[in-house]
């Protein structure tokens, strides 16, 4: 089965999931970095060029932060996140879910030049794809993976609908099918919602999806006596 | 219990934790925080972290709906994170790193260091001698335009040694020598990843190409501008070398052989162990890069007195990798 996500057993027995990214959100984060990084490189050049010599040595100075401080201190002082990764909701985190510390970060950042080779992250993105929890290799070094961010719940709750009981029991994955049909609602087309509660008919007989929703309402318990 | 009931008798607890780790991933650090405000966002937050982690097994458990156990997921993750974050006091780590804890790592590590050491500075005297007994060799190394480079760098008619300057330009080329050998630095280390070979490549290059420079300029009769520049930071110029190399194997090292351990599993321990030893390299270059840039390039002392100062630098390194932080 296709699983992009990864359990952390926390202390107190329970499970977390952990929606891990794949390579085309890092890739984005790792492009909207590097334009970022490029920008801040020409505005330095601008702004140390006139000051001659010194300017050069700031320059230097400048450039080796830019190449090796700026992932591991956005990482580890501003949640796990650079601006990239910030911009696709994406954070680094230690492989059972705790924030990135220094070691991880660093760890991570240095062996990044070996990630690169030989051109183009060719070794870092076969290690994306090719690794359990879409790991590079420097994530593999240091024990880290990059996660999405929680999705902000714009909470498509609401079983709006009057609730209808079932007259048939229903096992409980089918009772989740139907609620969540109910509460992806938002996300599908009218016709698209009609054709997917077409496949409960030979179950519940005569449905529209309008009907359908009623039930996941009652199931999800509206109405139920509290 | 139905779902609804569930999220009802529930929802203060829930919205209010959800206030709590948004204010504290905001915050970023619980010192920022005004005391009073810290005291209402950490009341128990270990209870309530706890209960939530109760509430996610229930929901799941009872198989309510994916939304609610998703929203208690992330409220569990979020809550996890808080809780379990590890933060060391950093500044008085660093003052016992620099005045123990680097010394006692490099010893550790001590074999692959020899290792290093070995290859680095066995080329470079092998290529050097065979320069001193074929001149020519020396272009199998480096190009003709950068031994030509070089002899003007090393000139006896100038004022100043090392690469063309004014004497404003001091801190120019301090910074072109932080970011240039902090980064080989850095690549030597990283290298160890791909099975050592990595850093095989930059110890062995780095090597020859020192060497073949060392030896060409001393049997063409510019021995002593050359050897009065660099003496002053080779020792932490040439010893930071040898430990970003003797890093990078070890890494290596856990790559090919993992022992016991798996070996990804082997290669993560290997780097988060030998992490000060790359920091402590780091600082060395830092410095070395000041005394090359402020110091290597002056002309006024005699010779004989750069000579010594280096010794001194060679000395100070024997003594601070061979006896500090042991116990007494």
């Amino acid at each position: 089965m296709l699983d992009t996500t990864i359990d952390v057993e926390t202390p107190e027995g329970v499970q977390l999931l952990i929606p891990v990214a794949g390579l085309a959100p890092r890739a984005m984060a790792w492009l909207i970095d590097g334009m970022i990084k490029f920008g801040m490189f020409i505005v330095a050049l601008i702004v140390t060029q006139p000051l001659g010599l010194t300017g050069m040595a700031l320059w230097s100075l400048f450039l080796f932060a830019l190449f090796w401080l700026y992932n591991v201190l956005f990482e580890v002082l501003w949640q796990g996140a650079t601006p990239g990764k910030r911009a696709m909701r994406l954070r680094v985190m230690n492989a059972d879910g705790t924030p990135v510390g220094w070691t991880g970060a660093i760890v991570r950042n240095l062996i990044r030049p070996v990630d690169s080779l030989p051109g183009c992250y060719l070794l870092g993105c076969l290690s994306v794809l090719l690794s359990r929890n879409f790991q590079r290799l420097g994530d593999l070094a240091a024990g880290t993976i990059v996660a999405y961010k929680a999705t902000d719940p714009e909470r498509s709750r609401t079983h709006v609908n009057e609730p209808i009981p079932l007259a048939i029991p229903l096992s409980s994955d089918e009772q989740e099918a139907l609620v969540s049909f109910s509460e992806r609602r938002k996300q599908y087309s009218q016709a698209r919602a009609e054709e997917l509660a077409q496949i409960l008919e030979p179950v519940l007989g005569e449905v529209d999806a309008r009907r359908v929703r009623s039930y996941a309402a009652w199931l999800a318990g509206k109405g139920s006596p509290t | 219990m139905k779902q609804e009931r569930f999220e009802r008798e529930h929802r203060e607890l829930w919205t209010g934790f959800e206030e709590s780790v948004g204010a504290l991933s905001r915050a970023r650090g619980l010192s920022r925080l005004a005391p009073d405000e810290r005291e209402r966002l950490c009341a128990n937050f270990d209870a309530r972290y706890r209960q939530i982690c109760q509430h996610l097994a229930l929901s799941r458990a009872r198989r309510y709906s994916l939304e609610l156990q998703h929203r208690l997921n992330q409220l569990a993750l979020e809550g996890h994170r808080h809780l379990y974050a590890a933060r060391s006091p950093i500044l008085r780590d660093i003052a016992y790193f620099l005045v123990a804890g680097f010394a006692q790592a490099f010893r550790r590590r001590w074999r692959f260091m020899a290792v290093s050491g070995l290859l680095f500075f066995g080329t470079g005297i092998g290529i050097a001698l065979a320069i001193a007994a074929d001149p020519d060799l020396v272009y199998s190394m480096v190009s003709a335009e950068d031994v030509i480079q070089y002899e003007e760098m090393y000139a006896t008619d100038r004022d100043v040694l090392g690469r063309e300057r004014e004497s404003e330009s001091d801190f120019a080329m301090f910074g072109y020598y932080i970011y240039n050998n902090v980064s080989i630095g850095f690549r030597t280390y990283a290298g160890g990843l791909l099975f050592g070979l990595g850093t095989l490549f930059y110890v062995l290059f780095n090597g020859l190409y020192i060497g073949a420079v060392a030896g060409h300029l001393t049997t063409s009769g510019l021995g002593e501008p050359f050897w009065s520049f660099v003496s002053g930071h080779s020792a932490l110029e040439l010893t930071a070398i040898v430990i970003f190399g003797g890093v990078g194997l070890t890494l290596g090292a856990s790559a090919i052989s993992p022992g016991k351990k798996r070996r990804w599993r082997a290669l993560r321990d290997t780097a988060r162990d030998t992490l000060p030893l790359v920091y402590g390299g780091t600082v060395m270059l830092f410095l070395a890069a000041f005394v090359e840039a402020y110091w290597s390039s002056t002309t006024w002392p005699p010779p004989a007195f750069k000579y010594g100062v280096g010794i001194a630098f060679w000395c100070l390194h024997g003594a601070y990798f061979g006896l500090a932080g042991r116990r007494r």
